[in-house]
């Protein structure tokens, strides 16, 4: 099939009065893994549920492999693997269980399911608590048998929604490597995260939202690199002339509270002029990140 | 689509057309459930209804020897036998479909589980509908089973029994999800519970012919589905044909698919947003 893993146009979603989802589009290629990043009440998750078939699309299109996404549901959901934010893993049955009670709403036939049950139970390092019951399960454990339980009908598309959350850094490598090894098997990712490092580790590009709109969209590295600059250098405990002599040069800054941030594709050059002039100040140069970005676009204010 | 113009919201509308064979997935789930705990599961119904002949047929049958029916009199514990089974058609599917849909909706997450394969929402309302009514099934058939064993059914016009407790349980499987698509929390059950279903326990000529009742709470008691049920049942236990029987199956004919399209059109509305 040549069509694309998704293609949004102009898709809206409203709650009464409230626009959640503004008109967005875009597009994901074969394979990729795409980020969707944006603070709380985005328009983030209402988009992944309008391409999951789970919230009806208030005007617009989305399309799963060419698949009109309003009048083909149980089609497009065929080709889907989601793995949800929250644990809704079957409490009733045990974790092998899950897997072939599941793979039952695909149509599997009893001998395939559990063949791929066995294979995923070891793909996610399960195979040993298959016989375990659910509230059994570590946090980690039941991300991991989510993953499994998403993977049952070998998906062409997989809807990541804030996968680690929770995890030990042990127990989210796992889970990053899992998803490279899909990615590797020619499996599509749409990653909803709110951990900027996993997004940079992941995704080949990222879509970055807010209030329902698209701000930006590339990879990540290009996005730092356009929008922030090579390096920050943060400066702390400031003085008044040095809060004077930052803004006397033309660097881009930020401050909040009493700390101040310098973007530049040059930090070095910065801390140089700065030690030279404030052989005491403290200050901290490192890379620009992806959340150097997402907090220059979308600001620091809470959204909560 | 090109114009600002919105198009409204579609969906709800033709609220059957979405329910498919795949339901029966949902089914087998909570059958599959129902059959791990089988010893918790099926001893309830086998005792139930000799802890009733016990209380109501020894006990209170020892007060009331007989009691009018069909222009006659027959004894209490044959007149009785045949409403703790009606009873136990609408408990059971009516528990089914509000606190275990309840808890499967909204604590387990079942429901979001479910819908992220091929299977629609509207799957998920049927499978859960008719599960429910299968309890019933289950539940009235052991009980009929365990009051022929005390001589209180009469053969072959019991077999009717079967039909009749799944009809019931369709009734009350619907009412059920339709409480489950109304209430805000779990301890909310409560009200449908006092307000409509115990009422109905007792009202629905279960444990005492309704001619003796008042005119006016007599007319109440005939609106009820349990009163209904509950006067097929003794008929097909007892080998006759029970008193306004044909309006008794054209009443269910009409309620039946009345109560389904509630509870599918009020669970959609709850769970699509």
């Amino acid at each position: 099939m040549s069509a694309l893993p998704i293609q949004v146009t102009d898709l809206t979603k409203r709650y009464g009065s409230m626009l959640a989802v503004d008109a967005i589009r875009f597009e994901m290629s074969q394979g990729e893994c795409l980020g969707l990043l944006g603070p709380n009440g985005a328009g983030k998750t209402t988009t992944v549920r309008m391409i999951a078939c789970f919230t009806p699309i208030t005007s617009g299109c989305a399309r799963v492999f060419g698949l009109d996404v309003a009048s083909k549901p149980r089609e497009v959901k065929a080709f889907l693997g989601i793995c949800p934010q929250e644990d809704n893993l079957d409490p009733d049955f045990s974790v092998r269980r899950n897997l072939l009670v599941f793979a039952r709403y695909y149509d599997i036939p009893r001998a395939e399911a559990r063949r791929r049950a066995d294979e995923l139970l070891a793909f996610v390092q399960l195979t040993d608590r298959a016989d375990a019951l659910i509230p059994e399960l570590s946090g980690g454990m039941k991300r991991r048998l989510i993953l499994a339980r998403a993977l049952i009908n070998e998906p062409r598309l997989l809807l990541l929604d804030e996968p680690t959350t929770g995890l030990d850094p042990q127990a989210r490598h796992l889970l990053w490597n899992r998803v490279r090894q899909l990615k590797g098997q020619g499996v599509s990712v749409l990653l909803t995260t709110h951990y900027m490092e996993e997004a940079a580790q992941l995704c080949d590009r990222v879509i970055l939202m807010d209030g329902g709109r698209i701000l930006l969209d590339g990879p990540p590295a290009r996005l730092v690199a356009q929008e922030v600059g090579r390096e920050v250098v943060e400066i702390w405990n400031v003085a008044d002339e040095v809060r004077r002599f930052v803004a006397e040069n033309a660097w881009r800054t930020e401050q909040v509270e009493d700390r101040i941030y310098v973007y530049a594709d040059s930090g070095g050059a910065v801390t140089a002029r700065l030690t030279e002039h404030f052989p005491g100040q403290e200050h901290l140069m490192r890379h620009a990140t992806l959340e150097d970005v997402f907090l220059l676009r979308t600001g620091r204010t809470l959204r909560e | 689509m090109t114009d600002q113009e919105p198009t409204p919201a579609p969906r709800l509308a033709p609220a059957f057309r979405n329910v498919s064979r795949r339901a029966r997935r949902v089914w087998q789930r909570n059958f599959d459930v129902f059959r791990a705990t089988w010893l918790t599961s099926f001893i309830p119904p086998l005792l139930e209804p000799v802890f009733y002949v016990l209380a109501f047929g020894f006990g209170l049958g020892s007060l009331v020897r007989t009691v009018p029916y069909k222009g006659g009199t027959i004894d209490y514990l044959p007149f009785m036998a045949p409403g703790v089974i009606a009873v136990a058609a609408m408990f059971w599917s009516y528990f089914e479909t509000t606190f275990g849909s309840f808890v499967r909706m909204y604590y387990q997450r079942t429901f979001d589980a479910i819908i992220s394969t091929p299977l629609l929402v509207e799957d998920v309302i049927a499978g859960e509908w008719l599960w429910g009514a299968t309890k019933s099934v289950i539940a009235g058939t052991i009980m009929l089973l365990m009051l022929s064993l005390f001589g209180l059914v009469a053969w072959p016009s019991g077999i009717l029994v079967v039909p009749l407790v799944f009809a019931c349980g369709c009734v009350f499987s619907a009412l059920g999800l339709v409480a489950t698509a109304l209430v805000p929390k779990i301890d909310a059950f409560n009200l449908p519970m006092f307000v409509l279903i115990f009422p109905m326990f007792l009202f629905s000529g279960t444990f005492f012919p309704l001619d003796i009742l008042p005119p006016w709470a007599l007319a109440v008691a005939m609106t009820l589905p349990l009163t209904h049920v509950c006067s097929l049942i003794r008929g097909a236990c007892l080998g006759v044909l029970p008193p306004f029987w044909l309006g008794s199956v054209g009443y269910l004919a009409v309620v039946t698919p009345v109560t389904v399209l509630l509870a599918l059109r009020l669970m959609l509305r709850r769970l699509v947003k």
